[in-house]
């Protein structure tokens, strides 16, 4: 199986342990992911606070790009760049004045769109594509005893997704059953993590933040699984912040790939675990408990 | 001591015609089916911190309302979740209506000056627009700079925490074929999706 992909600034930045345990995975997997050629960013929710043609544009280039690379599915790890390149596909189809524009702007560039590529996130691929017998077959250390809260956030599921539900999405639910760990009941899961508010407006933002850890600890949860660098980042760094705010809601926070990467027996140290800043508990600890 | 205010709009303080630009941005247009039913209020995760509910500020786009919407921090707290875009019974894409609002607010200079978000917001466009990526830790830093270098200050731990985990990056990530980007871009900089008028 082959997949374009686009992995987008956070997977080289704040969430690069996003990308060194996506690849082990997807290679364990035999899918080969086939990187964009210069690839820039997705514009995420700044480039459409600013200007809409721009940020339709911006995306664009990533669409004509791997409309180049190959017929293959685009796979978008990231939920804002997943977000972004789907919102700008609906534009372009569902708006001529819109695709006008970016037809013009692309011909610029030499490059041309023409919206035969689906954008997919690694979830839908996982659940959909590969399937969980598959990934099944790969577990060679179940995740036993391992309470998961899953934490799928806004952007995957809405309000472009078509592979699960915007409130209840199920997709992590049923990958995390397959690699054996404890799926914690955690409602909250398609709830806000406060996004860029968490920077900005912190007695906003980092509010958010605090209600999801403080639920994913309340029920029991050993860890939280996450599909998104921002979820990531503002459910891991800023612990600091939000227990002298309102007390500890200490937890470690994880990719849903590095997960599946150590329920594959790829070493923990190949699948950027060391880069938390609350580290997850050693997975011998976790399954000697049960 | 009670202070009395004015609590209602008077007909004086209508734009006309804001609420007919507003709808004609791409995908603002079902802002006049709206029922005032409040929905995008209950689902809004932040509309406790807001000075016009998600409810209020359809209201007043849709009355011609423009100065106290765009002087509003509602716009500004909007994180972009699409829950009441999803839950809106009449199909309003409210979340795209306060996309609309930012740019527009933006455009014309109104916004609260030191206010972080619309700062972090043209901060990202001009990194994006010379780089054509963004280096995060470095557009945090700008934004420090530009807003509240003295919050930087308290953020110290956890610096050290991204320094330690090897997540912080200081060398600016760029793309090869920047004249490419910049000459996509400005052929779009007509603005807003219309097509670049011929003198």
């Amino acid at each position: 199986m082959k997949y374009s992909y686009f992995p987008g600034c956070s997977l080289k930045g704040l969430g690069r342990a996003y990308e060194e345990s996506l690849l082990p995975v997807m290679e364990r997997l035999g899918v080969e992911l086939v990187e964009l050629d210069d690839w820039n960013c997705c514009g995420a929710t700044a480039y459409m606070s600013v200007d809409e043609a721009m940020a339709c544009v911006l995306a664009a280039r990533n669409l004509a790009i791997a409309e180049k690379t190959g017929p293959h599915d685009l796979i978008t790890p990231c939920a804002a760049c997943y977000l972004v390149l789907n919102k700008t596909k609906h534009n372009i189809a569902d708006y001529p004045e819109i695709n006008a524009t970016v037809q013009r702007a692309l011909s610029n560039a030499h490059l041309s769109y023409s919206g035969k590529v689906p954008v997919r996130h690694p979830l839908d691929v996982l659940v959909n594509d590969i399937g969980l017998d598959v990934i099944k077959e790969k577990v060679v250390r179940p995740l036993k005893g391992l309470k998961v809260a899953p934490y799928y956030g806004c952007q995957v599921v809405r309000p472009y997704a078509t592979f699960d539900d915007a409130w209840n999405p199920t997709t992590m639910d049923r990958l995390l059953a397959t690699l054996g760990a404890e799926v914690v009941h955690f409602p909250l899961k398609t709830k806000c993590c406060g996004g860029s508010l968490t920077g900005t407006v912190p007695e906003a933002g980092l509010r958010l933040a605090y209600i999801l850890l403080k639920e994913a600890v309340r029920r029991g949860a050993d860890v939280m699984a996450t599909v998104c660098p921002l979820c990531h980042f503002n459910l891991d760094a800023y612990h600091d912040q939000i227990s002298r705010r309102w007390g500890p809601a200490r937890i470690a926070t994880v990719y849903i790939t590095q997960l599946m990467g150590l329920a594959f027996g790829i070493p923990a140290e190949q699948l950027g675990l060391k880069r938390n800043m609350v580290p997850m508990k050693p997975l011998a600890a976790a399954a000697t408990t049960v | 001591m009670m202070r009395i205010e004015r609590t209602i709009k008077y007909e004086g303080d209508r734009v006309r015609g804001f609420a007919k630009e507003i709808m004609g941005v791409p995908g603002c247009e079902q802002l006049q089916s709206c029922i005032q039913c409040g929905t995008c209020s209950g689902t809004c995760p932040l509309s406790i911190y807001m000075d016009f509910s998600p409810r209020q500020v359809m209201a007043l786009v849709r009355a011609d309302f423009k100065n106290e919407v765009l002087r509003s921090h509602t716009v500004w707290l909007c994180a972009s979740c699409y829950a009441c875009t999803v839950e809106c019974p009449r199909q309003i894409r409210i979340t795209d209506i306060m996309y609309a609002l930012k740019q527009r607010a933006i455009k014309e200079g109104i916004y609260p000056r030191r206010f972080p978000i619309p700062v972090l917001a043209k901060e990202f466009f001009e990194m994006v627009r010379r780089n054509g990526r963004i280096t995060e830790t470095l557009l945090v830093a700008r934004l420090f700079l530009k807003t509240n270098w003295f919050a930087a200050l308290g953020s110290w731990r956890q610096g050290l925490g991204l320094m330690r985990t090897g997540r912080l990056g200081v060398w600016p990530e760029r793309i090869q074929r920047r004249a490419e980007l910049a000459a996509m871009l400005s052929a779009a900089e007509s603005g807003n999706g219309k097509p670049k008028e011929t003198p």
